[in-house]
């Protein structure tokens, strides 16, 4: 076994892990702190595939900004411990069988074609992925689509601010 | 890293089945909108995957931009998710899933 299939093995099993760990700790900020580390463990991932500038997004964006606040929401709102599964009785088995049926459809998917993508073995300049060559693309092809972002996220901070301010009217 | 794509497409893969099984088994509001964001994540891992698969070719590079967009909509979707479940506690003292249910007809 190489050292980069270890290195990778390594990593994939703690991403798992902590995913797994989110879907059943009882207790929500165990939950958002589980996904904290997934989000880590996905980010050196990116790291090690030539993406450092999304790496380093990914840790401050979604590591970051996300996941703080979904804490601040879940301290708000105050944590409660759940069941699983719904009212009905059959939910949580066949929640997991629909799981187990796509996960098997996948591995079907990927065992039929995944021929065609077991290729990895380029070597890549150290430029590829960096912060200054993904700026460059983003400021002059992908301008607009930029542009329209900022606006997006203008729209949902003032979304944001009218969903959970209290108006005049009562409700939302 | 020199590791198959295939294997890194197979992680994404089943970081997405999670998320479902997520969405699919748990009550808590919060929860299944956590994991919604980890289906999110398996999908950049798989655009980020395949960008280092094409890597020499110039277009290459593009997947990354993808997701760096998935990742500033994914924040406006988590700030309004995140406002309308703090709304709808407000409403009905609640975040299990079950019992908002007004719409029901």
């Amino acid at each position: 076994m190489t050292t980069d299939l270890a290195l990778f093995l390594g990593i994939a099993a703690i991403s798992i892990l902590t995913a797994v760990s989110m879907l059943l700790s009882r207790d929500t900020i165990y939950s958002a702190l589980f996904l904290v580390l997934n989000f880590l463990a996905v980010a050196t991932l990116y790291l090690l595939l030539n993406a450092a500038f999304i790496a380093m997004v990914q840790v401050t964006v979604y590591a970051g900004a996300i996941m703080v606040l979904f804490l601040f929401v879940i301290m708000l709102l105050g944590t409660s411990h759940d069941t699983l599964g719904g009212p009905y009785r059959w939910q949580l088995p066949v929640a997991i069988i629909l799981g187990l049926g796509l996960i098997t459809e996948l591995a079907v998917t990927l065992m039929a074609r995944g021929e065609s993508i077991s290729n990895n073995a380029a070597s890549v300049s150290e430029a590829f992925g960096s912060p200054a060559s993904v700026g460059k693309l983003l400021f002059s092809e992908y301008l607009v689509p930029f542009e329209v972002t900022s606006v997006l996220l203008l729209v949902a901070m003032v979304g944001a601010v009218i969903l959970t301010r209290r108006g005049k009217q009562e409700g939302l | 890293m020199n590791v198959p794509t295939s294997y890194i497409i197979a992680l994404s893969g089943v970081l997405f089945s999670l998320g479902i099984l997520g969405v699919l088994i748990r009550r808590n509001t919060i929860v299944i909108f956590m994991s919604i964001e980890l289906m999110l994540n398996s999908a950049n891992l798989a655009f980020i995957a395949f960008a280092r698969m094409m890597a020499p070719a110039a277009e290459a590079l593009r997947g990354q931009v993808i997701v760096f967009f998935i990742i500033a909509v994914a924040a406006a979707e988590v700030a309004v998710g995140l406002a309308l479940i703090v709304a709808i506690f407000r409403n009905k003292e609640t975040v299990n899933i079950d019992e908002v249910n007004s719409l029901q007809g």
